[in-house]
């Protein structure tokens, strides 16, 4: 089985993640992390690898130079090889950009099974496995909290609004998988320098056959018009129990009509 | 006046509760039409979405409700070169929001996600998003194409006057696009008498300082005394107290309710993400320094296995 895993550099959650009001996008000077979610598709992927003998799993990102990073934190897991889309003009493409570009790399290399993350914490649309399927011309199968593969079947749990589904279908396919999916493993000292010496493929928009025309913010589907910063919470009252803190708390609920 | 599709979801005859509000903001910005996909006699149906503004039901049938996905991308294609649309409306399920997705592919527009807002300028139809939790406010719109939008419960006002609701067929036959099944469901069908956690008015989230899951009915208990919605941090979904549809945050619901209360959550950024814009936030934690209390309008430090029960007392008392 041949597995492509998606992965997204993106602003660490722990730091201060900010839009930029003058260019209107993420401000991505401060501290990049591969997403968490993405690093637990690469467990889950080399878990299946580890199953299906004979399998590869190959590391795929589309970002700026640095996002060599994350592609190296996935081989230093234990992927076998990368692909990097990088060229200034997919900067600032949105989603649906984004899944043409990752097609373009996909498809000539006739994956069977493509892994995402259900949902970046970045740009939040979820979007970009759905319109891979789509451009791709598979199955998806999204949202998974579990994934088994048996033959050419391909099933797991996917996580709805109100519970659960057990779901199918068959490969080719693009899944997604949520953060309940696997515990990403740490890379041990041996993967990490192993890492270096694994091929990683770089793809510019001409090895890609994109039109300039059709890439990167200026030819945008989607526009940011406006942005601007929520002011900062200002203190409220913090009161320590003395016995009377619950009662101080319903008068306080009370007073603002929200009992 | 061109056409705004609303992809209406539905049990049986019942539009979803999503549905009216979807109309209505799609009869401030042109023709609302609803898009529907089912295996059954629409009458019913088309009849509800009438009431609710539609002026035309378009309905795709499908042989069962066993394929995802695909079956709403074909129909709202089909709808989309059927007329003059000038956007695409749909809610926030899974199902929707994945369709829509697809659907920017498929007949090139753009994919506007989780709006809180939608209007129109002098640069067309636009969506209001929040990003990173919040933090920020975003006015988009489409560039190119057609804008096709996902929307948040609870962010239109007002509802649409009734429309005829006159039924047309979409024929989705010819789609070829290869589909995944379900095959079996395990989700909650009895209704639940607590709110929605997305649209709640008081949403009341437990966190680990309530150590077991037998312990979290004290929260369940807080929340049923408001008449709440129950949420959890993902350190309560990790313990296993609560499923994960429960987990408020970055990787979970975002909340923006009239009131929030933490129980036993420390605050840490990725839960902040997902409910700083309630506009009031409670807080119970034992620990002083808990980040939580930054974001915290009334913040009580002390142990929430005394303070709660107290509470829960004292608002009922209120309550009367
Ligand atoms: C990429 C990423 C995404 C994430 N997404 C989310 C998300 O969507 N949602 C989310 O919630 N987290 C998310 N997290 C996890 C987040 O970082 C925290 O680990 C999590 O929110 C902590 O949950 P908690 O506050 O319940 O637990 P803790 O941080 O352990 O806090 C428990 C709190 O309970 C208090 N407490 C204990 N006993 C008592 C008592 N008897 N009385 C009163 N107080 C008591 C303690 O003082 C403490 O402050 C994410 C993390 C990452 C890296
Ligand atoms: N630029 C990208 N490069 C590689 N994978 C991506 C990229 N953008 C999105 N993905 C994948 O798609 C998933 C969902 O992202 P999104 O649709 O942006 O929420 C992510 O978890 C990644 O697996």
């Amino acid at each position: 089985m041949k597995i492509a895993v998606l992965v997204k550099e993106v602003p660490d959650t722990w730091g201060d993640r900010r839009l930029d009001p003058s260019t209107k996008r993420v401000d991505r000077s401060s501290d990049v992390v591969v997403d968490e979610v993405d690093e637990k598709a690469v467990e889950i992927a080399l878990q299946l690898q580890a199953a299906n003998a004979g399998s590869t799993v190959t590391v795929v990102t589309m970002g700026p130079k640095r996002a060599l990073d994350s592609l190296r934190k996935g081989l230093a897991m234990g992927a076998d090889s990368a692909i990097h889309l990088v060229d200034d003009g997919l900067a600032g493409s949105d989603a649906v950009q984004t899944s043409a570009a990752l097609a373009a790399a996909l498809a000539p290399r006739g994956f069977d099974l493509v892994i995402a993350g259900n949902e970046s914490t970045d740009g939040r649309t979820a979007a970009v496995p759905a319109m891979l399927a789509e451009r791709l011309g598979v199955a998806q199968l999204t949202a998974l909290r579990t994934l088994h593969v048996s033959g050419s079947t391909v099933s797991g749990e996917r996580v709805t609004d109100d519970g659960y589904v057990d779901v199918e279908t068959s490969l080719p396919a693009v899944v997604s998988v949520n953060e309940q999916i696997a515990e990403a493993r740490y890379p041990s000292f041996k993967g990490i320098m192993g890492a270096k010496k694994k091929p990683v493929e770089v793809l510019g928009l001409g090895d890609l056959g994109l039109a300039a025309g059709d890439t990167g913010a200026a030819n945008s589907w989607s526009v940011v018009h406006d942005v601007t910063a929520r002011p900062a919470r200002t203190g409220g009252t913090i009161v320590t129990d003395d016995g009377t803190a619950a009662t101080q708390l319903a008068d306080y609920l009370a007073a603002a009509k929200l009992i | 006046m061109s056409t705004i599709l609303v992809l209406a979801e539905h049990t049986d005859s019942t539009p979803a509760s999503n549905v009216a509000e979807l109309l209505a903001a799609a009869s401030q910005l042109g023709e609302p039409s609803a898009v529907v996909v089912t295996s059954s006699d629409a009458a019913a149906l088309a009849s509800a979405l009438g009431s609710l503004g539609a002026a035309t039901v378009q309905v795709a049938t499908v042989p069962d409700g066993g394929a995802l996905v695909t079956p709403l991308v074909a129909a709202l294609a089909a709808a989309v070169a059927a007329g003059d649309v000038a956007a695409v409306l749909v809610g926030t399920s899974l199902d929707s929001r994945e369709a829509a997705a697809r659907l920017a592919v498929r007949v090139g527009g753009a994919y506007l996600s989780d709006a809180v807002g939608v209007g129109s300028s002098g640069d067309g139809i636009t969506v209001t998003q929040q990003a990173f939790g919040g933090a920020f406010t975003v006015t988009s719109g489409a560039g190119r194409g057609i804008p096709i939008i996902s929307m948040r419960p609870h962010s239109v006002e007002g509802s649409a006057p009734a429309g005829a609701g006159t039924v047309s067929a979409l024929d989705i036959s010819g789609d070829t696009a290869p589909t995944s099944r379900v095959t079996a469901r395990h989700e909650k069908t009895e209704a639940s008498t607590r709110p929605d956690l997305q649209a709640a008015e008081v949403v009341v989230s437990g966190g680990r300082g309530l150590g077991s899951q037998e312990k979290f009915v004290l929260v369940e208990e807080l929340a049923d005394a408001f008449g709440a919605a129950v949420g959890a941090s993902r350190a309560a979904v990790d313990a296993g107290y609560v499923p994960q549809s429960y987990q408020v945050g970055q990787t979970g619901v975002t909340v923006s309710p009239n009131l929030y209360i933490a129980v036993g959550i420390s605050g840490a950024i990725q839960h902040k993400a997902g409910m700083q814009t309630a506009k009031t936030i409670v807080a119970i934690n034992k620990d002083g320094d808990a980040p939580i209390f930054d974001v915290a309008d009334f913040g009580i430090v002390g142990d929430l296995f005394t303070v709660v029960p107290q509470l829960i007392e004292a608002v009922k008392a209120r309550k009367g």
